[in-house]
């Protein structure tokens, strides 16, 4: 599908679509939303990308295998999972910085739990959608 | 008692698991990381034990939301000992993997898998929740088929094709069950649960749920008559992914029947019939079935199914004392297959088959080793004093006091079929005078292995051959333990007070 209009248009889609996925990411705590469709979004971006300008060009974005991603995503869920223990607190409880951050609002463990997430799912995403474009 | 570190047992293997992530490409890496991170677990286990004995169950809420609203997980002492049984046998495998799994499986994710797998066990064994057991069960089964097809033999491809398709309707049915018990009470949480399930007045729909719930267990730990997956795939696999296989999987199985059928749906007169003659079936197409297989880690494989049927036989009889025999022959066997498959392992690294027919003469090349896979094989028939025997002692007494004598029969005659098996097995493996067999060319063999690897094949079934030799000689010990837990199982006041708060009686 290399065609022209495909082509340019992919390249405003990428920054578009991952700043999409960014705002799905953050709205997702009392919104629909949340770190998985985030993720999904994300993921779709390098796809297009990947569809209009092959998968080499993509390659050359990311520039790290995205695998890599998935035990990075792992752990910083499982980081936001345990941290509450150190304080004595049940697994998974909600640690709330006490002051909002700009733009993005309260900021609490669930965030970066959320984010872990979102990381994984860009890293299977990728890893299945790049393997099997490679061996077709 | 609420105790936040009841999770680490789980914590602890999916941090490994991610470590080994790290780690994808270095292979000598993630060995030494899984070896050393199972002891860890090993460590965490026994003061979980240690500290549930001590000081009665702990529990936690997930996300502090207070039960039955949110996730509990619960440590009482037959969930902790399983956690216990999981990390030894875990690291027993990881030893063992070490020595026999290929490089090329490693390169594939060999390690992170099995960890995922051993956090499913053991989160499968700590969660208070029905759905959240659903979940385990999920995790424990989509790591299962990785490791189960991973390699990509022909052998190995069509084994799990059936273990798939099984275990994927086992989990259907299970949660179909879930969803029609939500139906009736609107709780997921098994000490909730506990309490609204017995006032309520439609008695036949409960059966029906329970029976769901029989089936789904039932196909995941193999009882007649859905045992047949697991004759045809457990033997597919490299021996240290069948020992995990073998040891573990069912008895997750097991394990939910003991906690479901005690705690949620107490059997009445119709399930424990339905419960006995399923279990009696099972001893006998278990064992019989053994008895005409050829390949030594088939042989195995139909025993498991056999030995499944006596521990849902003493589920079966549902006295205080089969339940005492129930839980310490799940230690016992636990322990032993575990033991056997990565046997099997050992002797065809030795001999390069898997066949009786072709093997032969192991004593008089081996005899150190095989007076060493001695113990796991004796150990499995029960000749006392070693571990098999003591918890039958427990179904036969209690079966003769509940004049249950048909479960008693079944009992007596699995266990002459399996000394009939393992004698039969005894004598063609290491007895008979073996052919000088060709040698193959793409199988490594024990004696071409470097010293560390030869080490690290034996040492696991070392370990494990003395721990049944403890459960057999210091059968007192796991006697005391068994009877804490047999108490419990029948009496679940503490279990759901641990949950919910001291139960108010004057309340409906």
């Amino acid at each position: 599908m290399k065609t022209i209009i495909f082509k340019t248009a992919s390249s405003y889609l990428l920054p578009l679509l991952l700043l999409f996925a960014i705002f799905i990411l953050l709205r997702g705590h009392y919104l629909p939303g949340g770190g998985f469709v985030g993720g999904l979004i994300a993921a779709i971006a390098f796809v297009i990308h990947s569809f209009a300008n092959g998968i080499e060009k993509t390659r050359g974005i990311i520039k790290f295998h995205p695998g890599f991603l998935m035990p990075i995503g792992l752990a910083l869920a499982l980081i936001a999972a345990i941290a509450p223990l150190f304080t004595g607190g049940a697994l998974m409880t909600g640690l709330w910085f006490e002051n909002p951050v700009p733009v993005i609002g309260m900021v609490g463990s669930a965030l970066f739990f959320d984010i872990g997430v979102f990381l994984v799912v860009v890293g299977v995403t990728l890893t299945i959608i790049f393997t099997i474009s490679e061996t077709i | 008692m609420s105790n936040p570190y009841i999770i680490l047992p789980i914590i602890s293997q999916l941090f490994t698991a991610i470590l080994l992530m790290f780690f994808w490409t270095q292979k000598n890496t993630q060995k030494a990381i899984s070896v050393i991170m199972s002891l860890v677990t090993l460590g965490i286990s026994v003061w979980l034990l240690t500290i549930v004995l001590k000081n009665g169950i702990h529990v936690t809420q997930a996300g502090s939301w207070e039960a039955p609203f949110g996730i509990t997980f619960i440590a009482d002492p037959l969930s902790s000992l399983m956690v216990l049984l999981t990390s030894l046998a875990g690291l027993a495998v990881s030893i063992f993997s070490v020595g026999s799994v290929r490089n090329a499986r490693v390169r594939f994710g060999y390690f992170p898998i099995f960890h995922f797998l051993l956090m499913g066990l053991n989160g499968a064994f700590l969660t208070g929740d029905i759905f959240n057991l659903y979940v385990w069960f999920e995790i424990i089964i989509i790591s299962s088929f990785v490791l189960i097809t991973l390699g990509g033999e022909k052998a190995q491809i069509e084994g799990s094709i059936k273990y798939v398709t099984m275990n994927l309707l086992a989990s259907a049915i299970f949660l179909t069950a879930i969803a029609i018990l939500y139906g009736l009470v609107g709780s997921l949480n098994m000490a909730d649960l506990s309490i609204k399930v017995a006032n309520l007045e439609n008695r036949r729909l409960v059966n029906v749920t329970a029976i769901l719930f029989f089936v789904g267990f039932g196909i995941k730990s193999a009882v007649f008559p859905l045992h047949f997956w697991l004759p045809a795939s457990y033997h597919t696999p490299p021996p240290a992914i069948s020992a995990i296989f073998g040891g573990l999987l069912t008895k997750v199985g097991v394990y939910a029947l003991l906690r479901v059928f005690t705690l949620i749906f107490v059997p009445d007169e119709f399930m424990i019939n339905l419960i006995s003659w399923v279990a009696g079936l099972t001893i006998l197409t278990g064992c019989i079935g053994a008895l005409i297989q050829n390949n030594i880690r088939k042989v195995f494989s139909y025993l498991i199914v056999g030995h499944i049927g006596y521990m849902i036989a003493g589920l079966g009889m549902f006295t205080e004392a089969a339940l005492i025999g129930t839980v310490f022959y799940l230690i016992h066997d636990i322990i032993v297959k575990t033991n056997l498959f990565m046997v099997s392992g050992l002797i065809f690294k030795i001999k390069g088959t898997f066949s009786m027919r072709n093997l032969g003469g192991l004593y008089k090349e081996y005899p150190k080793l095989s007076l060493l896979m001695a113990i796991p094989i004796f150990s499995l028939v029960g000749i006392p004093p070693l571990s098999g025997f003591w918890a039958k002692l427990f179904w036969v007494e209690s079966g003769f006091a509940i004049e249950n004598f048909m479960l008693v029969a079944f009992i007596i005659a699995g266990s002459f079929l399996t000394l009939f098996v393992m004698a039969k097995l005894w004598a063609e493996v290491f007895w008979k005078d073996g052919d000088k067999l060709p040698k193959k060319i793409n199988v490594k063999y024990f004696w071409e292995l470097k010293p560390l690897k030869r080490t690290a094949m034996v040492f696991p079934i070392v370990f494990l051959s003395l721990i049944s030799l403890y459960i057999g000689l210091g059968a007192d010990h796991v006697i005391q333990l068994s009877t804490i837990i047999g108490k419990q199982l029948m009496d679940t006041t503490p279990y759901i007070e641990a949950v919910l708060g001291p139960i108010n009686e004057s309340q409906p």
